[in-house]
């Protein structure tokens, strides 16, 4: 085919998506489970860790979703066998998105749940050991959880000079779904205007 | 992969044979045929030519067809021009169904804001306009109604010639959006008794970019675009001779096969569905049972998600739609869907398969032989199974 909807990669990983479960989920025993996302909106994961030493020796995963939502599930998948715990709590969306070699903008905000999957699995797993959660500890704040737009988002956009909503939003999208994240977002908006000036 | 299934014809179609000799040697021609030279004239009895078999197509006589740009501009023609309408009879309330096209939905928004009462009449499970709530909406006295004549997502068919009834009775216009049902089922303004009517050349194997309207003899008409004779002044712009040929082309061709078609598709449809039901457990069929265009056929894959459905059928070679959000870019699932009461799981897993004059017995086949197992390990991997 000539000109799919989507790059390469994220073809690939649709036809063959990787470590995905196709059993029930009681056939994989796991240390740390995970599910976000919303049949509402279209798109469900559900993330199954197992863990030695904090390090992720293995993952399941199942996604009901878009192309894009399966992809960027099976390459997080991937990307996350052998990191320590820690490590993997602090991926981002984008950094999926880039392994990915990209994404539409208006998929981003849906189809990129599995670091948010990611991080109830391993508080799950931290939970489960009697071990404190690493919630606050991630190196993101989501903002925007429709469209998946983090702090780290907002203080690039605050550097390349974005000061108003507007600007925000036609830079990121942030706010263009349900839009409940205004508030917070000027908030933090306001916070960056204190670290890095006017 | 060769050979590529096609089955997207309520999106749009290709130009039949027939109506590719008809354009291709209409695009030799150049003369304007508003002029008054020989060539010109020529154009000329060309257009009127079409008009007459466009006008045959539904049923009415060649003057009450209006040429347009396609089904969009015919339907907002109508809703503007209920603007000046209004201003006459004072009446300030416009009647529409739950399940409309969009620009049908969006013409009654912007009236909304211009100070008009829409009301959207609700539509049972199957699609069908709730009769007691649209005499309930037409005890409003509403200035106009638009229903369209059969859905372009699910095929149902709507009972136009008594809905038509009782908006007259009333004393309301009623315009039905009819670009999916004319050249698919019998269309006859004489017989429903319509105001206004909208079809459109590329649902029927002509070109894009060329439609009609209908407009009743007698009934009130307002340009959407001035500055030219063209159309009695209600359309202004130099005429699109080669297109509106092919279009009468197509009308006539689209009249001629009727029955043969229809007769097709529905076979082919049956097929597929039958197929479909032996092979993949846990589907529904969407639209009504038997008051449904016959090419048309909406299942919904519960625990599989339609876009995912739609681009394995792509890798596959198999040309579909679907009415999940994730394909259209919004966040909503399609709002006909979600008007006949399908919840989220439901609208988001649907595929509509819309057959034509060129599908065959062994498309179905390859169907039948290649979804089925994509379905199987959609679901397996998805949460919701």
């Amino acid at each position: 085919m000539q000109d799919w909807l989507y790059s390469d990669v994220v073809k690939d990983h649709f036809q063959n998506p990787k470590n995905v479960l196709m059993e029930d989920e009681a056939s994989w025993p796991c240390e740390g489970r995970g599910i976000v996302g919303n049949i509402q909106c279209g798109d469900q994961m559900l993330i199954l860790l197992r863990i030695k030493d904090d390090i992720i020796t293995d993952v399941r995963w199942k996604t009901y979703g878009c192309a894009s939502a399966i992809a960027s599930t099976s390459i997080l998948s991937e990307a996350i066998k052998g990191m320590n715990i820690n490590e993997a709590y602090k991926l981002k969306p984008q950094d999926i998105v880039s392994r990915l070699g990209g994404l539409p903008s208006n998929k981003i905000h849906c189809s990129v749940l599995g670091d948010k999957a990611l991080r109830s699995a391993i508080d799950d797993y931290l939970t489960r050991n009697g071990k404190p959660s690493l919630a606050g500890q991630e190196e993101v704040e989501v903002i925007c959880t429709c469209l998946n737009i983090t702090d780290r988002d907002l203080e690039d956009a605050y550097k390349a000079g974005d000061r108003s909503w507007e600007e925000l939003q036609a830079r990121t999208k942030i706010g263009t779904a349900c839009g409940g994240c205004k508030e917070r977002a000027l908030e933090k908006m306001h916070e960056f205007e204190h670290l890095y000036g006017e | 992969m060769n050979k590529r299934i096609y089955l997207d014809y309520n999106a749009t179609t290709p130009l039949s044979d027939e109506v590719k000799k008809i354009f291709f040697a209409e695009l030799e021609l150049y003369a304007n045929a508003s002029s008054l030279h020989e060539d010109g004239r020529l154009e000329l009895k060309k257009i009127e030519q079409a008009r007459r078999e466009c006008a045959d197509l539904i049923g009415c006589t060649a003057p009450e067809i209006l040429f347009t740009s396609g089904g969009s501009e015919s339907n907002n023609m109508v809703f503007q021009t209920m603007k000046k309408v209004s201003l006459k009879n004072g009446r300030k309330t416009i009647v529409i169904s739950a399940i409309e096209h969009p620009c049908v939905i969006e013409s009654a928004k912007q009236l909304e804001k211009e100070g008009f009462k829409i009301i959207k009449v609700p539509v049972d499970e199957y699609g069908i306009v709730r009769i007691e709530a649209y005499r309930q909406a037409l005890e409003e006295n509403p200035l106009f109604v638009s229903i369209m004549s059969a859905n372009n997502e699910i095929g149902t068919i709507q009972d136009i010639k008594t809905l038509c009834s009782m908006a007259h009775e009333k004393g309301a216009l009623f315009h039905t959006d009819a670009v999916q049902a004319a050249g698919k089922i019998t269309v006859d303004m004489k017989d429903w008794d319509a105001d206004y009517a909208t079809f459109s050349a590329h649902k029927i194997y002509g070109p894009k970019g060329i439609g009609a309207l209908f407009v009743k003899k007698g009934t009130p008409i307002e340009p959407l675009i001035r500055g030219g004779h063209q159309e009695k002044g209600l359309r202004a712009g130099t005429y699109n001779a080669p297109s509106i040929a092919a279009f009468g082309h197509a009308c006539l061709c689209a009249q001629k096969e009727l029955v043969s078609y229809a007769d097709k598709t529905r076979k082919l449809r049956e097929k597929l569905r039958d197929g479909l039901i032996e092979k993949i457990p846990n589907i529904r069929i969407n639209g009504h049972p038997e008051r449904v265009l016959p090419n048309t056929l909406d299942v919904s894959f519960p625990g599989a998600e339609g876009e995912a459905i739609l681009l394995h059928l792509d890798l596959l070679g198999i040309s579909v739609s679907t009415g999940s959000a994730c394909a259209s870019g919004s966040l909503e699932p399609s709002h006909v869907l979600v008007a006949t009461g399908l919840g989220p799981e439901l609208a988001h897993g649907s595929i509509r398969f819309s057959f034509g004059k060129y599908n065959s017995e062994s498309d179905v086949e390859y169907i039948l032989h290649n979804f089925p197992p994509v379905i199987e390990r959609l679901r397996k991997m998805s949460t919701l199974s």
